[in-house]
């Protein structure tokens, strides 16, 4: 197994560290303050590319790997984790389905001018109802002539109010088993914002992550397309499960980088701050913690770069699965930014406490990664299922 | 219409450059970089290729590594890219450095040569002015805007407390501040594509149009007879007096170096 | 090459709008102490039209001779025609020594009439003398006598080198501005005027000029200031600047600042000195309740002096700076304006 980078990645890498220390560094503690999207930087990562990092070319995207895409999360979470998950909602949740599912016509329409940076793309599974479990979602789409006509409403929607292009699942079918118990069937529509019957409600106040628009979508006889149904019609609840696969990757990426932009904010601070006379660095405590800071995060990156890799092996060839990897970045990733990022706050003392300093957003900011895109304890049910058959 | 830039791999001096305990500057720890000057060069050309479809090409004379700087370049938009190595081109001052330059511009097609008007490591702004004047070409220094009309360029020239708004006929060469413009960033997918393509290399033997004498060390008219890494001075002397002590004392030390 | 025909020091005395620049008088200096230890004499070297004016003065600043190349081509300046009239004066004349400032006039023309002339040239040199190269004698190896030994900063200050030319003429340098000194003026010592006129040809080096757009603006970037009165976070709030916009302003000096001001949005971000701010290399850098952290200081430590009032003495800057004041800044910068404009108007 060869861990080293080529010099393509790491040049990536490069790219990405200098994009989020010149443009999104300098407006992370704004954005958390105001919790204003920050529209400018999305901008600027639309027309330089990010937003398509893993998509063909020919889907308008930059045609490189599922690992580049992680690294791009990666530095930008390192400096601000709202900059992060805008992409990985964007790329994981909207792209890539349509990718994966999506008709020629749909790609077309769709997918090139989400990859090529020209619209914002949203994923809404999540309703007041029904979180992890899926059998309470109430929204539905009935067929109707040439249409389908969507009621229900969603909530905790990233990118919301904010992007253009929203993959939607909503109920088509309940169906009845031999045994006479009756199971919803989801289908997933492409919905595009400005349908009409199509309106945001309340705006979330977050603990972190406060910049990601994180809207609630409400459908009233909104009338969508029959061409907008992605995939087959009662297949949506494993697109869904397929693509927050892909999600997940995204979310660890976001922890991986919010946990090392604490390590970094860190040593910055033990080196300057002085107790006793001598910089906290020189005592032993803080260099032993940051020590298994280090590690923890270590070893995420390696969960996490080894789930980006299965991924891109499953691009190449669909009959390998990334869910288990997938599943295990993000449970530990996720874990690891918060125990990390609790840490950095504990080893700044009172500052980091205060507003002043970067660890204080990045500790709330590092709580949704153990809560979005499948909390912790579904990732311990996927993994533990496969373990246990 | 060929334009071609020429690019330079410069350690990071700014942001703090590092020094190794005996007070030497550590040139290992700090970064290779495109210098300043030369990427806004670069930026300038691919402004002008974005508008008209001119083709951008990179050169630069440098160490292998500098292959690097020129992957750089392509992922941000250059077309085409050529590294001048060889040890025989080691150790040369800025004639030495502009003849050999000099030497490749000529196997390549140009319209217009635009380099930077210094690098951060020689801070000399020599080399630009010097190609020009071993390929007998118009050149206009310290460029802050560059524009393109027809057969000529348009160019903002700055001097202290002016500029001159100065128009060359094509070819000619163009040295340009790092305050032309704020360089683009690469985009993801142009780094996989600069890995793909071919970096053209060229050693000694490939420039016919140069002349042994004047390459290299050898070939160098200027000799540094002695270098020092400017040793980094300490912390110096710390009073605590009542504020009208703490006036004279800064008064009397402004006298001393002669200040006031 | 024959070397030994080369004699003479000579200095392009630059014009602008046909007043000579401050950098023309600084090369006088300079050439005159390089002069006496050759034993030879200082030319000046004036480009221009309707230049005959500018002689005396470089007479009375130590000129030996003055050599005036007076041509309609060389109104305003364009690298073509200087270049073919100071390639043709060093033809004619062969001085050993050719002396030009760094300035954006300079460091055009330098570099374009060294390759011309086939020697070498030094850029922005901060020193120069006479002395032997090698400096110490080296076995198998000529020492030359007599040469020119040019000092030079590069990286960005970090390093010094010192450079000769000894085996081309003339041996070029650029100055950089403001280092050397010139000599007092002395009221009717006059120069030998010689007037030459070489023929310029108009080629396709010519540009051509379309407009000149004089700076209006008065504001100084922090990068090229002599004198830096920077505050931090200690300065306490965006109104108490006042202090320090007083001591910058007797001082013929400019305002800056440290990251902590900057983020708190009491000054723009092209004042901030440091690691994500500008890099200054100031004659004198006051740091006034600024702590230092290791961002601000590598913005900064080049500094010439570098004088720090903190009320914290175990404030890092202390570590950095040559004098430190232990104090409150609330009462020592006060003060000090006052001061500072007693002494000056003393001095007037």
């Amino acid at each position: 197994m060869d861990f080293t980078l080529d010099k393509k990645h790491e040049m990536a890498r490069q790219l990405f560290r200098e994009f989020a220390q010149n443009e999104v560094k300098p407006m992370a503690q704004e954005i958390d303050e105001t919790e204003q999207f920050p529209r400018e930087n999305v901008e600027k990562m639309m027309k330089y590319g990010f937003m398509g990092i893993p998509i063909p070319k020919e889907y308008g995207g930059q045609g490189c790997d599922v690992l580049t895409y992680v690294m791009c999360v990666e530095e930008l979470s390192k400096v601000c984790g709202t900059t992060g998950v805008i992409v990985s909602a964007h790329t994981s949740l909207c792209c890539d389905p349509i990718l994966t599912y999506g008709t020629e016509e749909q790609k077309q329409k769709y997918l090139v001018p989400l990859a090529s940076g020209k619209k914002l793309g949203a994923f809404a599974l999540t309703e007041p109802g029904a979180g992890t479990d899926a059998q309470g979602a109430q929204c539905r789409a009935d067929e109707d002539g040439d249409s389908w006509v969507l009621n229900g409403s969603k909530c905790f929607i990233t990118n919301g109010k904010e992007a253009d292009v929203y993959i939607v699942f909503a109920v088509t079918d309940i169906v009845e088993d031999a045994k006479g118990r009756k199971s919803k069937k989801f289908s997933a529509f492409i919905v595009e914002k400005d349908t009409p019957g199509f309106t945001f409600g309340t705006k979330e106040k977050k603990m972190g992550i406060r910049a990601s628009s994180t809207y609630e979508l409400i459908f009233q006889d909104c009338r969508i397309p029959k061409e907008n149904l992605l995939g087959a019609r009662g297949k949506g609840f494993g697109i869904a499960m397929h693509t927050l696969d892909g999600g997940r990757i995204g979310i660890a990426a976001q922890a991986l980088g919010i946990g090392e932009g604490s390590i970094d904010a860190t040593i910055e601070f033990v080196k300057e701050r002085k107790q006793f006379g001598r910089p906290i660095a020189a005592f032993q405590n803080t260099a032993f913690q940051l020590a298994d800071m280090k590690a923890r995060m270590d070893a995420a990156k390696y969960l996490v770069y080894n789930a980006a890799c299965t991924k891109d092996v499953y691009t190449q060839d669909h009959k390998t699965s990334y869910s288990i990897e997938a599943a295990e970045a993000k449970l530990f990733a996720a874990e690891a930014a918060m125990a990390v990022t609790t840490k950095a706050v504990q080893l700044h003392g009172g500052y980091g406490y205060t507003r002043e300093y970067d660890v204080e957003r990045m500790m709330r900011d590092a709580k949704i990664t153990e809560i979005y895109e499948g909390t912790s304890e579904v990732q311990r049910l996927v993994i533990s299922g496969a373990m246990l058959k | 219409m060929n334009i071609v830039v020429c690019i330079k791999q410069v350690p990071d001096t700014k942001g703090g450059v590092k020094f190794n305990p005996d007070g030497t500057l550590d040139r290992a720890s700090m970064l290779a970089i495109m210098n300043p000057d030369d990427k806004a060069g670069l930026e300038a050309a691919l402004r002008i290729k974005d508008e008209t479809g001119a083709k951008v090409t990179v050169l630069t004379m440098g160490l292998p590594k500098a292959d690097d700087m020129l992957r750089e370049a392509l992922a941000m938009g250059a077309d085409e890219a050529v590294l001048v190595t060889d040890r025989r081109l080691g150790g040369a001052d800025t004639w030495a450095t502009s003849s050999t330059v000099a030497a490749a511009v000529k196997k390549l097609d140009y319209d217009l040569i635009i380099t930077g008007r210094q690098a951060i490591d020689g801070d000399t702004a020599q080399v630009g002015p010097q190609i020009a004047e071993h390929l007998a070409l118009p050149v206009i220094s310290y460029a802050e805007d560059i524009k393109v009309e027809g057969n000529s360029v348009i160019v903002k020239r700055q001097y202290e407390d002016r500029y001159h708004e100065v128009k060359a006929q094509m070819p000619c060469l163009i040295t340009a501040l790092s305050e032309l413009n704020e360089p683009r960033y690469m985009t993801p997918g142009g780094i996989f594509d600069a890995y793909d393509k071919e970096v053209t290399v060229w050693g000694r033997d490939d420039l016919t149009d140069l002349d042994d004498a004047n390459i290299g060390l050898a070939g160098s008219p200027t000799k540094i007879a002695k270098a020092s890494d400017k040793v980094r001075k300490g912390a110096g002397e710390k009073v605590a007096l009542d504020p009208k002590e703490s006036v004279e004392y800064i008064m009397n030390k402004l006298k001393e170096k002669h200040v006031i | 090459m024959s070397l030994e025909e080369y004699k003479g020091v000579a200095i392009f005395a630059q014009q602008v709008d046909n007043k000579l620049s401050s950098i023309a008088f600084e090369l006088i200096g300079k050439a005159h102490e390089l002069a006496a230890d050759l034993g030879t004499d200082v030319t000046a070297v004036v480009l221009g039209k309707d230049i005959a004016g500018l002689a005396d003065k470089l007479g009375e600043y130590g000129a030996d001779k003055v050599v005036l190349i007076d041509d309609p081509a060389l109104e305003t300046y364009r690298t073509e025609p200087y270049a073919q009239a100071l390639t043709a004066y060093i033809n004619e004349y062969k001085p050993e020594i050719m002396l030009v400032g760094a300035t954006a006039i300079g460091r055009d023309l330098g570099p374009t009439v060294s390759a011309r002339v086939k020697t070498g040239l030094t850029a922005d040199c901060t020193s120069l003398e006479i002395g032997d190269f090698p400096l110490v004698a080296k076995e198998g190896q000529e020492q030359k006598h007599n040469q020119l030994l040019m000092t030079r900063p590069a990286f960005g200050g970090n390093t010094i080198a010192t450079i000769a030319c000894p085996d081309n003429r003339p041996q070029m340098a650029t100055v950089r501005p403001g280092v050397m000194q010139k000599l007092p003026k002395e009221a009717g010592r006059k120069a030998e005027v010689i007037n030459f006129k070489p023929e310029l040809k108009e080629n396709n080096r010519f540009v051509e000029i379309l407009n000149i757009v004089k700076n209006v603006t008065n504001t100084v970037d922090i990068m090229d200031a002599k004198i830096l009165v920077s505050g931090g976070r200690g300065v306490g709030s965006p109104e108490n600047f006042k202090l320090l916009e007083d001591l910058a302003e007797v001082l013929g000096g400019t305002v800056s600042c440290s990251r902590a001001v900057v983020d708190s949005g009491w000054k723009p971000k092209d004042l901030q000195v440091g690691q994500t701010g500008k890099t200054v290399r100031p004659n004198v850098y006051f740091a006034i309740g600024i702590s230092g952290a290791i961002q601000h200081t590598a913005g900064m430590e080049e500094s010439d002096i570098i004088i720090a009032i903190n009320k914290d003495e175990t404030a890092p800057i202390f570590d950095v700076a040559d004098y430190g004041i232990v104090g409150d800044l609330n009462k020592i910068v006060p003060a000090l304006t006052e001061a500072l404009k007693a002494e000056l108007a003393a001095q007037n």
